[in-house]
């Protein structure tokens, strides 16, 4: 495997970054970079992690970094997760208010300790936490109980001052969307998995409307609404495939949340290097999360009505 | 008999595992021997719908609509309410 850091990998222009990774040999991975400046999205070295957790160290290459932010990949704790040996030093700051480094959870109670923690490390408002805390709880279940990931979630968080933004990344070497969702829905593609995946109402342990007393299905719906409702960018890469939100020029009273994610201004494709696995990214504007209460009437009234479009769908008079 | 939530979950209600295990031992339990059950939210800062829906989607599913006459919530700020609101809703649709 090939990952190369190039100057600049953020979810508005990561498409040519996932093009580029080559997985032709899975047992080495040899990362290379950008001479003069990386600056990439937490999702990008998530990615790397869980491209690494599955190789001894001896089997990672990392050739060495000349470029002058080089220092962050380790500040990330990159190099630590990956157990590898850097001649990179860097003088430690004070990471609250930052970012939060790479973090591998495996269970529930981890979950829940790492959201505890990161809200004082990213010195969040209560109202600004509450977006950041919803999708990070939501997308990590997510792993833990669908991706049948034998490595968890590796997750990410970064705060980028000039936009006011924190941008996280979930990551897993699961099995892919297609996969869970094929359980209860027949999909062709990873593409169609993942528009089903977005569409409330819809999970992959049940086929019925309203989802099983464990999962409703509304969870990713909820996350891509938060984006939008934002003006923010979500990706989702799984398999082949990869969508995309794009920021939306509307304002938050013209904004339509749509049940169908292609009915979003949007990007997608599905002639990516496969991943074996899902790789969120998301960006959140703390500039506009004091509106999450007029997001939640917004999700409900789009939640609802898809819900009844479904249904009556699905039951239909029969005449014979 | 009134659970109070942040007691066993925390100021943020996320964790699936334990809402089902409040409503497999705690609810379920209380309205099969007809007794009223009080979910009081105080303290809690906000909840997913994930949560939400661990805790009562299978109650509503099970006993119908109408067993919201024996269940109430008490204290839940603004946000949590138009979740619990969302899930009862969405409940009764599908």
């Amino acid at each position: 495997m090939k990952i190369y850091l190039p100057n600049s990998a953020f979810l508005g222009n990561i498409d040519s970054f996932l093009k580029n990774m080559d997985f032709s040999d899975p047992t080495q991975l040899k990362i290379t970079a950008n001479k003069k400046w990386i600056s990439i999205h937490p999702v990008v070295l998530c990615m790397i992690v869980a491209l690494g957790l599955n190789l001894k160290p001896e089997n990672i290459k990392c050739e060495k970094l000349e470029a002058k932010s080089k220092h962050y990949l380790q500040r990330m704790g990159l190099f630590k997760l990956l157990n590898l040996k850097t001649d990179t030093t860097i003088i430690e700051h004070e990471s609250a208010g930052r970012f939060i480094p790479l973090t591998r959870i495996t269970n529930s109670r981890e979950l829940t300790t790492f959201i505890t923690d990161i809200i004082p490390l990213l010195h969040l408002d209560p109202e600004q936490a509450d977006s950041i805390k919803y999708v990070v709880s939501e997308l990590v279940r997510n792993v833990l109980e669908h991706s049948e990931s034998e490595r968890g979630a590796i997750v990410s968080a970064q705060y980028y001052h000039k936009s006011n933004t924190i941008r996280l990344g979930i990551v897993d070497g699961g099995v892919g969307i297609k996969k869970t969702i094929s359980y209860a829905h027949p999909v062709k593609t990873s593409l169609e998995a993942i528009q089903l995946a977005l569409t409330p109402g819809i999970t992959g342990t049940t086929q019925m409307i309203g989802g099983t007393e464990y999962n409703a299905g509304a969870g990713l719906f909820f996350i891509k609404s938060i984006a939008q409702v934002n003006r923010e960018f979500l990706m989702i890469y799984s398999g082949n495939a990869m969508y995309k939100l794009l920021k939306s020029k509307l304002g938050l009273k013209q904004t339509t949340l749509h049940g169908d994610p292609f009915q979003d201004r949007h990007s997608k494709g599905e002639d990516y290097p496969l991943w074996k696995g899902t790789a969120v990214g998301v960006d959140i504007s703390l500039g506009k999360t004091k509106e999450f209460s007029v997001l939640l009437d917004l999700i409900r009234d789009a939640y609802i009505k898809t819900i009844t479009e479904r249904k009556k769908e699905k039951y239909r008079p029969r005449f014979i | 008999m009134e659970i109070k939530i942040v007691g066993m979950v925390g100021t943020f209600a996320e964790n699936k595992d334990l809402a089902r295990d409040i409503r497999i031992t705690k609810i379920i339990p209380t309205l099969e021997i007809d007794e009223e059950v009080i979910l009081n939210f105080k303290g809690v800062e906000g909840a997913t719908q994930s949560f939400i829906h661990a805790l009562i989607s299978d109650v509503i599913r099970r006993y119908g609509a109408k067993v919201l006459d024996k269940i109430s919530f008490k204290e839940c700020n603004e946000n949590v309410r138009k979740i619990i609101g969302m899930v009862v809703e969405y409940m009764q649709e599908s």
